[in-house]
């Protein structure tokens, strides 16, 4: 065996770069079907794509949807994890509460919400507001849920040895329970950046004027798969970003709690 | 009040609170249909949504694009069910393998993979199939996750012992992998069932022929709100219906094995 096949299979062994290789061979695979197999009308090489992210940027209007898409992610994730902080404390902190409304919070959060996206359309028009409001009608049920299970979790000894050492009701919520609820509303954190990405990209794809709905409409409309995939790139670049903070955010409020 | 009577009375006034909450809801909706004058275009009144709603069912017209969705949805489950095992599978035989392929499954599952029905529609046209395709995409990666979970981390003791007492391929599968596995792999199934229903009916939604998304945008288009709101508690109602037949098929699954 030569030294430099001793080297890649040394390498291989190594999971992270097999990954690579993988993701590698997937593009490979890819921009060989583009060059050779598939009408250019519907499949264009991963090499052209790259090539042409340039001149995505340079399209009339993109930078600016990007911009506006952005922008709805971010106020629909802030408004999510206030209005979720705020029912899941409602919901959660008193027994009575969280039996009678639990089971009304699961129930909405069970229903396929996308079958009401043309009303949000309706009631909030085609600009931004419809996607800030559809996001939100994602992200801020996962926030809730993960409240009121945080709250639930606290054991009730903390909760006793407090309030008997003479702590008063904003006391306990100040120094046991919200410290208590921080790892699990992160991890609720998450999973509504995950409902807010889902919601707002609904319902940018569904109708839209200025955001990037209108330029993947467009590209898909003129068979422009080059521009279509340098698009979609960018914004799972972006949706992979905004994840990556709030799982990082995750790990790094999560860590305390392990005694 | 005895600690036994106050148990009963509690999930009572649960359900009580429950019931005022949302009887409360409807007659809200009621006045504000009838006494506040809010548009018939944006809020319809509640008994005219009533009458649609059995107009649907009782005409059955609603038959034909459930049966599209429903299709859509059987054909999508069929292919990422058993694609998602069977690589699941495979990928758990060994340590090696699931630390190549689950990290990028997970990170691939991270993205909001509804981005990419712009490119499913140009390959797949706006018929059933771009739906399909989707549908089986994105249930493809919960029930794989699911299915390397289940099989990869069984308890290397329990397949020792089964080894060393002599278990051939086949036993230890039927009965040591198989046993382990089975609950996880089912809420795969459950999971990706779930994502499956609401991605074709989202993807219905925003670009299609047929189906039930279709209807409820061809009726707001139409601005025929009774009939869309009849139509959207309808699917809602067909949505239920399914996620909990899915659960039991679920609960009665772990405990066959």
């Amino acid at each position: 065996m030569t030294s430099t096949a001793l080297a890649l299979r040394q390498a291989l062994r190594r999971p992270w770069v097999a990954r690579i290789g993988v993701v590698v061979l997937l593009f490979a695979l890819w921009e060989v079907a583009a060059l050779w197999w598939v009408d250019p009308m519907f499949l264009s090489p991963p090499s052209r794509v790259f090539a042409s992210l340039q001149s995505v940027f340079e399209t009339r209007g993109v930078p600016a949807a990007l911009r506006i898409t952005f922008w709805e992610l971010a106020v629909a994730f802030v408004l999510s994890v206030a209005i979720g902080l705020a029912i899941g404390l409602a919901v959660g902190l008193q027994p009575f509460a969280r039996k009678s409304f639990l089971p009304i919070v699961l129930l909405l959060y069970g229903t396929p919400q996308v079958t009401i996206l043309p009303l949000f359309i309706l009631y909030f028009g085609i600009g931004p507001a419809s996607k800030i409001a559809f996001g939100v009608s994602h992200g801020f049920f996962p926030i809730a849920l993960a409240i009121v299970a945080g709250v639930q979790n606290i054991k009730p000894i903390l909760l006793t040895s407090a309030r008997s050492m003479g702590a008063n009701r904003w006391q306990v919520l100040r120094h046991v329970i919200f410290p208590h609820t921080i790892p699990s509303f992160f991890a609720g954190m998450r999973l509504g950046m995950t409902g807010v990405l889902l919601g707002v990209l609904l319902a940018e794809l569904y109708v839209s004027t200025a955001g990037i709905g209108y330029f993947t409409t467009l590209f898909t409309q003129n068979f422009d798969p080059t521009r279509l995939f340098g698009l979609i790139a960018v914004l799972a670049a972006m949706a992979i970003a905004l994840n990556e903070i709030v799982r990082r955010a995750e790990i790094h409020f999560g860590r305390w709690h392990t005694d | 009040m005895t600690p036994a009577q106050r148990k009963q009375e509690k999930p009572l006034a649960s359900r009580a609170v429950q019931a005022a909450f949302l009887i409360a809801l409807v007659v809200l909706w009621y006045l504000a249909t009838t006494r506040w004058r809010v548009s018939p275009l944006l809020l319809p009144n509640p008994l005219a949504v009533l009458r649609d709603f059995w107009d649907i069912l009782t005409t059955g017209e609603f038959i034909g694009d459930l049966r599209v969705t429903l299709t859509e949805l059987a054909a999508a489950f069929a292919i990422s069910a058993t694609s998602g095992v069977v690589v699941g599978y495979l990928i758990s035989r060994t340590q090696y393998r699931i630390r190549v392929f689950e990290p990028l499954f997970a990170g691939i599952f991270s993205v909001p993979i509804i981005l990419f029905l712009p490119l499913y529609v140009l390959f797949f046209g706006l018929g059933p199939a771009s739906k399909i395709a989707l549908g089986a995409t994105i249930s493809f990666f919960p029930i794989a996750l699911n299915t390397i979970a289940g099989f990869g981390y069984v308890d290397k003791m329990l397949v020792t012992a089964a080894r060393s007492m002599g278990a051939s391929d086949y036993q230890l599968f039927r009965y040591v992998l198989l046993p382990a596995a089975w609950p996880v792999v089912l809420t795969g199934m459950r999971m990706g069932f779930t994502v499956a229903l609401l991605s074709i009916i989202g993807s219905e939604t925003i670009a299609s022929l047929a189906g039930l998304g279709h209807r409820i945008v061809h009726l707001a288009e139409g601005m025929e709100m009774a009939r869309m709101f009849a139509y959207i508690v309808f699917v809602v109602m067909i949505a239920l219906i399914l996620n909990t037949l899915v659960s039991v098929l679920e609960a009665r699954g772990r405990r066959l094995q």
